[in-house]
């Protein structure tokens, strides 16, 4: 496989520089500089105390959170804790927080996000939330772009391998989910080379456009391929969705081989909307299904997890017209929708040609009855009859489409290690640059929608080798920044990027940061275990369990001096931060913690739990350099044997005894 | 008076109708760390913030210089005030409707008066918050108040404290001069009412 790739590169080393060099033997300095213009600086470059022009949101891959950067500068802005715990914040070890990782199979501390997907409002960007899925435990995050905080996880049943996900609609009605890896529906114990007779693939809706209301709408049934990536219509293609599939051999063991044998693969096409009526109709089964839904409450400050148990699943065969396949060559990747909704590109990772679909004569072959066969009640419609043509000879291993608004399609490459730009309606390549190295998805912002920002698109590559000093025998992926605003397209920048960033959704910054909290304001914090002044800090004992009500503000905590605990105790610290000023978290850590620390941000409460092992005297103190004062805000904790009758006691300042 | 005098003496009341919406006067303080700058206005009967909590976070960061916090609530001045432009206000209406000479000079001296001792009071206050220091503060330089300016900007540590009257405050100097545009026209006209006279 290294062999192959070293052979291509080489190759493309000679058709670029080649030409340039005019028959000069290829140079490797050559090559990797030689797309670099002399202002491709003056481009990238954001003064100091200035903007970038737009957030991108990028997915961490194997690290389950989100990073968001800005561009064009490249610089990082934060990392949002999605599907991983994050001891960093406290991020699924405080009781706040922890409901969050429920699921059918319990606390899941980790995750493998994909691809991250911005609210549409009209098939534009709205900049109201940013969904992610999980791949692994098949799940679907929200998160909130007024906090960039993750306020919602809904669990997806009858489904693994959540993949092609969450690629909504272009109202936010729904976004979907399914299955990467077909699996037993309803799970049960089968063998698995039964898979032909058993495996099933699912495709879900899952209604999306009210916060703490994520709900499955509704499965569809599908055969047990591997669903790979989805793209729902815009416009004239509304109500439409759009899934790869591969596999279609249903191969279930060494499927590198197994499953590339057939020279066509699906694009199945769902219409959202005759589900819809199908479900009005009844025409559809309730199964029992045990799958979670959780959801932050931001003024409670607290989430809760609540267990669902039936879904409501179409089979294709009491629904007709809800899906049919499109054949497409070979192992098909990224299904991509134009901005006009009229053109669909599938990728064909094996595949020698580009096939772009038109979505009207979809339409007339579904009318016409042109159909190759039936599969599991799904009509197959005859590859031609869809077929607006094929880009011949695009490049090696094309994986992932966006557009520009401007009738030009681009397209990732991930064995050439290139992006071409072509002309979608006239079906000719007109352009192609390197990356490097192993380009696997790239984004346009506003790619995806019916106004895309035609000015930079971004390859996010798998292979990052010799571009940064190297570190080990791991490195950060790298992602490229390439102008597109002319004729051809112009690397100008490249950073480095933290997890594995499967995809990333970029859109302009002012869509969302005027909208952005500063501080959740503590006249609304409805916490249970909230003090909004100093004077009600105070501590309770229930029996082994002792609460202690404690503020932070700059620069001490009430109480910083507690007696009176015992070993055998549990110490429930709940912590609120009075501050209500941007930018002034606080941090509380406790010598021999078991759990993490927490960072409170202003108005905020936030819970750290803690078992005192052994008699002594404990230091806690504030974790986030907050003032000039920071290293005095510090407190002790005396903890006393088991059975001990040292009385409860805490102050800040002047000593007292319990009131 | 005459009708042009009487008619500027109630313009100028009734201006002052509008301090009671707009704020008198506003502090302003700009640091490193507070590019956006916290900011407070003085109304007729109330202190507020240039944010709901930039009130809180002056008070938060005067702690530890050892100042007092700044709590409307407890200031007596804005209990008072409402009632002194009240009767500024009504005395110069009356005084207008009577046309009487010596009540137009009298109510502007009466205003010029108050006003005076409205900024008296102000150093004063300001003067108090600025050296009446806890002296357990964490932060303590010795000679060093932190009286803000009465009029102007001075530089407090890392602080730029600003203080300058805000749209009330003008809008009670407007009125101050039209009071004595009426006195300025009430002479003119009434010398000139002589001159005509005289001939006849």
């Amino acid at each position: 496989m290294l062999g192959k790739k070293k052979v291509l590169l080489g190759g493309l080393s000679a058709l670029v520089v080649g030409s340039l060099l005019a028959g000069c033997p290829p140079k490797k300095e050559a090559l990797k500089t030689s797309a670099m213009g002399t202002d491709a600086a003056s481009k990238v470059y954001v003064p100091p105390g200035k903007h970038d022009e737009f957030y991108v949101f990028f997915s961490g891959g194997f690290n389950g959170q989100v990073t968001v950067y800005g561009i064009p500068s490249g610089r990082i802005l934060k990392v949002i804790k999605v599907f991983s715990v994050d001891p960093e914040t406290g991020y699924g070890f405080t009781p706040e927080t922890r409901p969050m990782f429920m699921t059918s199979h319990g606390f899941i501390p980790w995750d493998d996000t994909h691809h991250p997907w911005l609210s549409q409002t009209n098939g534009e960007h709205d900049g109201r939330w940013l969904f992610i899925n999980a791949n692994n435990t098949p799940r679907i995050a929200r998160i909130d772009l007024t906090t960039f905080e993750t306020t919602e996880i809904i669990e997806i049943p009858n489904s693994a391998g959540n993949h092609p996900s969450p690629h909504g609609t272009e109202n936010t009605e729904y976004v979907v989910a399914g299955t990467r890896f077909s699996v037993p529906v309803p799970q049960r114990d089968v063998p698995i080379d039964s898979y032909a007779q058993n495996f099933k693939g699912t495709i879900s809706f899952i209604k999306a456009n009210e916060p703490g209301k994520m709900d499955v709408a509704f499965q569809i049934l599908m055969p047990g391929f591997n669903y790979d990536l989805a793209r729902c219509g815009r416009g004239p293609s509304n109500g439409w969705c759009f899934f790869t599939s591969y596999n279609t051999e249903q191969a279930h063991t060494l499927l590198e081989v197994n499953a590339s044998k057939n020279d066509k693969d699906f694009i199945a096409a769902i219409n959202w909307k005759r589900a819809e009526e199908c479900v009005s109709q009844g025409k559809f089964q309730e199964m029992p299904a045990t799958y979670y839904h959780n959801y932050y409450d931001e003024k409670k400050n607290m989430a809760v997890s609540e267990v669902k148990k039936s879904v409501r699943v179409i089979n294709p065969k009491d629904c007709p017209g809800v899906a049919y396949f499109l054949p497409t060559p070979k192992s098909p990747h990224g299904v991509d929708v134009s901005d006009d909704g009229e053109y669909i590109v599938g990728g064909g990772k094996l595949a020698a040609v580009i096939p772009i679909f038109s979505f009207s004569k979809m339409l007339k072959a579904i009318e016409q009855k042109a159909l190759e066969k039936e599969i599991d009640g799904i009509p197959v419609l005859k590859y031609d009859a869809a077929l607006h043509c094929e880009l011949e000879k695009p490049c090696l291993g094309p994986l992932h489409t966006e557009f520009d608004g401007k009738g030009f399609g681009y397209t990732s490459c991930f064995v050439s290690s290139e992006v071409i730009k072509f002309d979608y309606k006239g079906c000719k390549v007109v352009d192609r640059a390197p990356t490097y190295y192993s380009v696997g998805h790239l984004l346009i912002p506003g790619g995806d929608t019916k106004k895309p920002y035609g000015k930079y698109l971004i390859a996010m590559n798998k292979i990052t080798k010799d571009r940064q000093l190297p570190t080990g025998p791991e490195l950060l992926q790298s992602a490229q920044l390439y102008d597109i605003s002319g004729e051809k397209m112009q690397i100008i920048h490249e950073f480095f990027t933290i997890g594995e960033p499967h995809y990333a959704q970029a859109i302009l910054a002012d869509k969302i940061k005027d909208k952005i909290k500063k501080i959740y304001p503590l006249a609304e914090n409805e916490h249970p275990y909230a003090v909004k002044a100093e004077k009600d800090a105070r501590i309770e004992r229930k029996g082994n369990e002792v609460h202690v009500y404690m503020t932070m503000i700059r620069s001490h905590f009430v109480p910083d001096n507690i007696e009176g605990i015992r070993v055998g105790d549990t110490v429930y610290f709940h912590v609120t931060n009075l501050e209500q000023d941007w930018d002034i978290p606080h941090g509380f850590a406790v010598k021999g913690s078991e759990e993490a620390e927490i960072l409170v941000m202003p108005g905020q409460t936030r819970t750290l739990v803690w078992k005192p092992k052994a008699p002594g005297v404990y230091p806690f103190y504030c974790t986030d350099f907050c003032s000039a004062l920071h290293q005095e805000m510090q407190g002790y904790v005396r903890v006393s044997p088991a059975g001990s009758n040292v009385p409860l006691r805490y102050y800040t300042g002047t000593p007292t005894t319990q009131k | 008076m005459n009708i042009l005098s009487r008619g500027l003496l109630a313009l100028a009341s009734l201006l002052l109708i509008l301090t009671y919406f707009l704020p008198l006067w506003r502090i302003e303080l700009v640091a490193p760390q507070y590019p956006e700058g916290l900011r407070m206005f003085i109304w007729v009967n109330r202190i507020t913030g240039g944010t709901e909590f930039d009130l809180y976070n002056i008070n938060l960061l005067n702690h530890y210089i050892g100042m007092k916090p700044i709590e409307p609530e407890a200031i007596p001045e804005l209990k008072i005030l409402p009632f002194i432009i009240g009767f500024l206000i009504a005395f110069g209406l009356l005084s207008a409707i009577l046309g009487k000479r010596v009540l137009l000079y009298a109510w502007v001296i009466t205003f010029v008066l108050l006003g005076v001792a409205g900024l008296a009071d102000f150093y004063k206050w300001e003067y108090d918050y600025g050296h009446n220091l806890d002296p357990n503060a964490p932060i303590k330089i010795p000679g060093l108040a932190y009286q803000p300016p009465l009029i102007g900007t001075r530089q407090l540590l890392n602080m730029l404290a600003s203080s300058f009257p805000d749209v009330g405050g003008y809008i009670a100097v407007v009125s101050l001069f039209i009071g004595f545009l009426a006195i300025a026209m009430d002479l003119r006209f009434s010398e000139a009412g002589k001159a005509e006279v005289k001939p006849a």
